[in-house]
């Protein structure tokens, strides 16, 4: 990558205080987004991928905590800014799509008064040109009759309409980033293509990067241009889409790729990943995947890999060393 | 098809529908003139499973495939059609609740089909209480039978005096697994049993899924949404839409050669590793509201091929001309007019 990354999380540790001791839900984490790249972040459920997104936005609710490292957006650093600022920053600067529409749109105001609302919160413009903007926005993100629409509830659209919805909200202040959580998971097939396709299609146009966390590979091998494979809170493997998908380096990420079932390809069994991701109060010292890892050795359970370069891609892991 | 020469299939519906009477009440009817509304959730459905094999079910949201699983286990009674069991019919309630205990159901979410204040020894048990069958004579044998159930699952017969709460997704999964299988059932209904679960698991619940077909001789009927999963695991596949199905294969020919362009629309949806980089066709439109189905085939909105014919006909399943011994069935007037061009999907 060349140049100052639009986004870049250093070393990021989210914490969660418990009379039992300190959790640790994000443990070193560090991620770069290039201007108009598409960076997917995989992992199966608790792996803390939407907890990166949320502590990169500052949403991260108490007593949860940023408890090291830093995001810097640009040249600024971002994850100690005081709520207010934080608050400008996010819409603004940075905007976000969620799994579920219906919670991420206020179901007693209009869309349109949504997005006339966050328009001018963000943008310094008159009323009359909020509504247009408005409009304009709904027409882009593929909305029929968006005059007829603009001034409906979120009930009366459909969930892909409705995602459709929050994805204009999220374009709405012309942001450089979109965190996009789980976009498409809450969707049927056929609409989860047309919105994938329709977020594809307005980040090559304007040139927004996002950040796309899911649990779905084949939504990433569709969109990203690199990705991020994330286990027990740390980041495994990262590298470009078609090297993680065909060359993976880490013994997680190829069991992951194997344990996908395929419309094309024939399989008996499936490659199966024995046990289940640990929970958070009892992550294995040294390498977090080691117990279920079938090439585990010594140095595995004593000391924690970094990510290491790999063939094309980076790897948290000692067999790239040996 | 049948796998042990008897050609009876074991599970075969008849023109089965199911309505379901959503209307406001009657004082709103009566007060606000509005009208009574009748959901079709399931429109005239003919199946045939066989004996020994994994039936795939697959269809959008709203489809009426889990309704079409509730029917056949009797959770709900078919407003028309028969259903029957090994040939006898078991669409009346209470008719046959012997044939009943033959049948099982996995439900998609191990974390409320499962009570959370029973051991799991106890809700393995439950069937066997239930109906103990020939070989249970005492509480030993139930102790006995449910740490066997558990272990060919894959979990410790000592995970039976754990809680529910105490396991993982997958686990729990497990568990259902075994209360099912608690009957010695020949036919699992599975609801989205892999639908909850991280891909990982999915894959160990898939292939335990398998391994115990293959051991017990079970017949599946497995309906998802997931096409990846439903191609990996059943031998014959029906493609539902609207309440109906509009076509039904043997899996390698309608993943390979699909025929009814609502089929062909949700192959090209699917996102697909292999596919990576490479341009899908985008889809028009979504599924219409239930309540109000457009006439004709409910499809046509959205088909680029429709007609006249299929604006104002509701097309019948037939099976497709030209495909030689292993048929595909398909609801289409412009397959059966040869008005859709042929399209092969290559298959690794």
């Amino acid at each position: 990558m060349t140049g100052t990354p639009l986004l870049a999380v250093d070393r990021l540790r989210v914490e969660f205080p418990t009379r039992a001791g300190t959790l640790v839900a994000v443990d070193g984490v560090s991620l770069e987004i290039a201007p108009g790249e598409v960076l997917g972040v995989v992992g199966e459920s608790g792996a803390g991928k939407s907890l990166t997104g949320a502590a990169i936005i500052g949403l991260i609710d108490p007593p949860g905590r940023i408890g090291a490292g830093e995001v810097r957006l640009g040249e600024r650093r971002i994850d100690n800014l005081p709520p207010e600022q934080m608050r400008r920053v996010r819409g603004r600067e940075i905007g976000a799509v969620f799994q579920d529409p219906l919670t991420s749109l206020n179901p007693l105001y209009t869309i349109g008064r949504q997005l006339i609302e966050t328009i001018t919160t963000h943008l310094d413009l008159s009323p009359r040109e909020a509504r247009r903007r408005a409009l304009d926005l709904l027409a882009e993100v593929g909305i029929t009759a968006p005059e007829r629409r603009f001034d409906h509830y979120p009930h009366q659209f459909s969930g892909g309409m409705r995602q459709r919805v929050v994805i204009a909200l999220a374009l709405a202040a012309k942001p450089k980033l979109i965190i996009a959580d789980e976009p498409t998971t809450a969707l049927d097939v056929s609409i989860q293509a047309q919105i994938i396709a329709l977020l594809k299609g307005l980040c090559r146009e304007h040139g927004t990067a996002v950040m796309l966390i899911t649990h779905d590979m084949g939504v990433i091998a569709e969109t990203a241009d690199r990705v991020a494979v994330m286990y027990a809170g740390r980041v495994v493997e990262v590298g470009p889409v078609a090297d993680i998908i065909h060359r993976p380096q880490h013994p997680y990420t190829k069991g992951l790729m194997g344990s996908i079932p395929s419309i094309v390809a024939e399989r008996e069994n499936l490659a199966q990943i024995e046990g289940v991701m640990p929970r958070l109060d009892a992550i294995p010292a040294g390498c977090a995947f080691h117990p279920r890892c079938p090439y585990a050795f010594d140095r595995c359970k004593r000391e924690r890999p970094e990510l290491m370069r790999a063939d094309a891609t980076r790897s948290a892991c000692w067999l790239v060393v040996r | 098809m049948s796998v042990n020469g008897n050609d009876q299939p074991l599970v075969e519906l008849v023109d089965v529908a199911k309505t379901f009477d959503v209307s406001p009440p009657w004082l709103n009817r009566l007060l606000e003139r509005k009208p009574r509304a009748l959901l079709r959730a399931v429109n005239g459905v003919d199946l045939a499973i066989a004996r020994g094999e994994t039936f795939g079910l697959v269809g959008e949201s709203g489809c009426g495939k889990s309704t079409v699983a509730r029917l056949i286990v009797g959770l709900y009674r078919p407003t028309r059609g028969q259903i029957r069991y090994d040939g006898k019919r078991i669409d009346n309630l209470g008719a046959a609740p012997a044939l009943r205990r033959n049948m099982q159901m996995i439900f998609q979410d191990p974390y409320a089909s499962l009570n959370p204040r029973w051991r799991v020894a106890d809700i393995v048990a439950e069937p066997l209480r239930v109906h103990p069958g020939d070989d249970v004579h005492s509480r030993a044998d139930i102790i006995d039978r449910v740490a066997r159930l558990l272990r060919q699952v894959g979990l410790a017969a000592a995970d039976g005096s754990k809680y529910p709460h105490q396991f993982s997704g997958g686990q729990r999964q497990r568990i259902s697994i075994a209360r099912a299988l608690a009957g010695s059932p020949a036919f699992l209904v599975c609801d989205e049993p892999t639908s909850a679960l991280d891909v990982s698991v999915q894959a160990q619940v898939l292939n335990l899924m398998r391994k115990l077909q293959r051991e017990l001789g079970l017949t599946y009927l497995f309906i998802s949404h997931n096409l990846a999963v439903v191609h990996h695991i059943a031998d014959r596949v029906a493609v539902m839409y609207l309440g109906r199905i509009v076509e039904q294969a043997p899996t390698k020919r309608i993943f390979g050669h699909p025929q009814h362009p609502y089929t062909r629309m949700l192959l090209d949806a699917v996102p697909d590793l292999e596919l990576s980089g490479k341009a899908r066709t985008a889809v028009a439109g979504e599924v219409p509201n239930p309540l109000s189905p457009p006439r004709g085939c409910a499809f046509h909105p959205r088909c680029p091929y429709a007609n006249e014919r299929c604006r104002d006909e509701i097309p019948r399943l037939k099976p497709a001309r030209g495909w030689g011994g292993e048929a595909t069935d398909v609801a289409c007037h412009g397959v059966e007019e040869g008005r859709i061009p042929a399209r092969v999907v290559a298959t690794a």
